[in-house]
């Protein structure tokens, strides 16, 4: 075959055009590949609201449900615990929960909670996910000499207080997560959505 | 019409002729074994790339079985590895051949990639043979991260938790990110399943072609050796290499020697410490997935604990970065900056037998610092173990960062022409 009178720009463009169109073609086809790792309509659907009643729920106690598969933690705390929490804020890295993750309707405050002494938390230590243990007892541990009651992640030795505030000089970067939530009634906390508090 | 090469090697009659005139078969025994030429003066450091080759084949043949029995779903995956364990005929010598295998897997590779730095085998020409070995290396750590999800035990769940959560430390993109690799809103059956097939097609595949890379390019360059001297430099009047002996059957010969040694030591760890005391199996294994709570202490395979301890030891947030992707970025830098060692090392000789006294300093305080960190990942943390990874992390690096420094600047020995 001759390559004489051979119109080599038309080639070029014809072969640049081939080129591209190859490229589109393949990239569209990647689309279902990449798409079908994403929550599947079922899993999205096991991620619906789960209700927890507290009504024997005593202070000092925690009750963890599943939400999302996640656990979720429920804690009264008692009442020389709430005094003590509102003085540790010189230890922790976010003591007013500024740049940790939490609905906007729980305060800034030491308590985090819509109830005083009811806190709601994602039991997964934002380090690297990981459930912290609940360690209430005010004495000295191996983890912390001075530990005033909270939890501990036995991955990386992160610390929080009772309201999920993380320590400073630990790996976990934001306090634990508050997840939205809203009480049905006095004894019934609904987990997994805004609502409106009776 | 001739195809291919019409100087290929072909046999004189039979069969073999019949293949040859259709396919390379004589040449390609040829060029890979019976004049292969490796050099006479190999010591025991040369058996790890057979041993590696070895144990793949262990864990595709033993891989292959399990997958008969397994069952990858969440409700029914740590009852059918007890099944496999009680009830499948030798199903116990086959799942602890491969879980054991696992182990081995990263023990031979780990003496490989030593043998590697120690007699420079990553110098030129042998880049390539050395990023397709990193590239394998990385693959098989995938492979043994996604394998050890699938007996879905408490250690199984929380290990895959904390190291997909490391991809969560990429900022803006990371909770997405890993929201995708899991499927689901916390580590489930969907992520089982995919790290199934992840684990028994994809990954293999891409090993296997990878070692076949590995391979084809070393079989071009030719082999390096202790004293890190090219033997092609010196050839006979036939083109072989005076110092070179064929693969076929020497080396062969000399590594079955190897292969029964390590066949030796690999039952005895499969027949009376399968669980390798908890390093190769650990306790929390034993215990079904639960996603409400963590064991009272984690820690990955043993393999995989020195870059954890690095993972752990940032406990600081530096130039704005928090600590938490810091540690991530150590922990991902100290594996790709394995990658560039052909570029890193400067040394006009290869071997540590004619590198100056800072080179093997180095190598020295580099594998100890290794072997810390690797003992440091399987503790829990304390603030003097975290002083101390943090040390060994500092040196790690500085193993690499000067190594352009310290090869240059360093009076080597001048090597010999000849192998001894």
């Amino acid at each position: 075959m001759s390559n004489e009178g051979v119109n080599n720009p038309r080639r070029r463009v014809l072969v640049g055009a081939s080129l591209v169109m190859g490229a589109v073609g393949t990239a569209s086809a990647l689309v279902p590949f990449v798409a079908s790792w994403s929550p599947s309509a079922k899993a999205k659907a096991a991620g619906a609201p789960v209700k927890a009643d507290i009504s024997k729920l005593e202070p000092g106690q925690q009750i963890v449900v599943a939400w999302r598969g996640k656990p979720v933690w429920i804690v009264r705390r008692s009442a020389e615990a709430m005094a003590n929490l509102v003085t540790l804020d010189d230890s922790l890295a976010d003591p007013a929960s500024a740049v940790s993750k939490q609905p906007a309707y729980i305060p800034g405050t030491a308590a985090r909670s819509l109830r005083d002494e009811v806190v709601v938390l994602i039991g997964l230590c934002t380090h690297l996910g990981c459930s912290p243990t609940y360690r209430p007892e005010v004495v000295p541990t191996d983890f912390d000499a001075n530990w005033q009651g909270g939890f501990y992640c036995p991955c990386h030795g992160s610390t929080f207080d009772l309201s999920g505030r993380v320590y400073k000089g630990k790996p976990a970067p934001t306090n634990l997560e508050i997840p939205p939530h809203f009480y049905e009634s006095d004894a019934v906390i609904l987990i997994g959505e805004d609502g409106v508090n009776t | 019409m001739a195809v291919g090469n019409p100087n290929r090697a072909k046999a004189e009659s039979g069969i073999i002729r019949w293949i040859d005139d259709r396919f390379p078969l004589t040449q390609m025994w040829q060029d890979h074994m019976s004049k292969y030429y490796a050099s006479k003066n190999f010591n025991v450091w040369y058996v790890f790339g057979v041993l590696s080759l070895l144990v793949l084949v262990n864990q595709i043949l033993t891989g292959v079985w399990l997958t008969m029995s397994y069952v990858p779903t969440a409700e029914g995956a740590f009852a059918s590895v007890e099944y496999i364990m009680r009830d499948v005929e030798m199903g116990w010598i086959i799942r602890y051949m491969h879980s054991s295998g696992a182990s081995a897997f990263f023990v031979v590779v780990y003496l490989h990639m030593f043998r590697g730095l120690m007699y420079g085998s990553y110098q030129k020409p042998r880049e390539l043979i050395w990023l397709f070995g990193m590239a394998i290396y990385l693959a098989l750590m995938a492979e043994g991260f996604f394998g050890y999800l699938l007996p879905w035990g408490q250690m199984s769940y929380w290990g895959a938790q904390v190291i997909l959560s490391l991809a969560g430390a990429i900022p803006v993109v990371g909770e997405d990110l890993v929201q995708w690799i899991r499927g689901d809103f916390l580590i489930s059956g969907i992520t089982l399943n995919r790290f199934f097939s992840l684990h028994v097609i994809a990954l293999p595949i891409v090993i296997l072609a990878l070692v076949v890379l590995h391979i084809l390019a070393l079989h071009d360059v030719g082999s390096n050796n202790p004293d890190g001297i090219e033997i092609d430099q010196n050839k006979d009047e036939n083109g072989v290499p005076v110092d070179g002996v064929a693969f076929w059957p020497y080396h062969v010969v000399k590594d079955l020697v190897a292969v029964g040694v390590f066949l030796t030591v690999f039952c005895l760890v499969i027949f009376f410490f399968p669980e390798g005391g908890g390093y190769f199996i650990e306790k929390p294994n034993y215990e079904p997935a639960n996603s409400l709570k963590t064991p009272e202490h984690i820690a990955p395979v043993w393999y995989f604990t020195p870059y954890y301890s690095m993972l752990r030891a940032i406990t600081f947030p530096l130039f704005g970065l928090d600590a938490k992707f810091l540690g991530v970025v150590t922990m991902g830098g100290a594996i790709a900056i394995l990658f560039v060692m052909p570029w890193l090392d400067r040394s006009p000789v290869k071997s540590m037998r004619y590198k100056g006294w800072l080179s093997r300093a180095w190598l020295a305080i580099f594998v100890v610092s290794f072997i810390i960190l690797g003992y440091l990942g399987t503790l829990a943390t304390t603030e003097g173990r975290t002083q101390v990874a943090q040390l060994c992390t500092v040196l790690y690096f500085l193993y690499f960062i000067l190594m352009p420094f310290y090869t240059r600047i360093e009076v080597t020995k001048p090597v010999p022409t000849r192998v001894v």
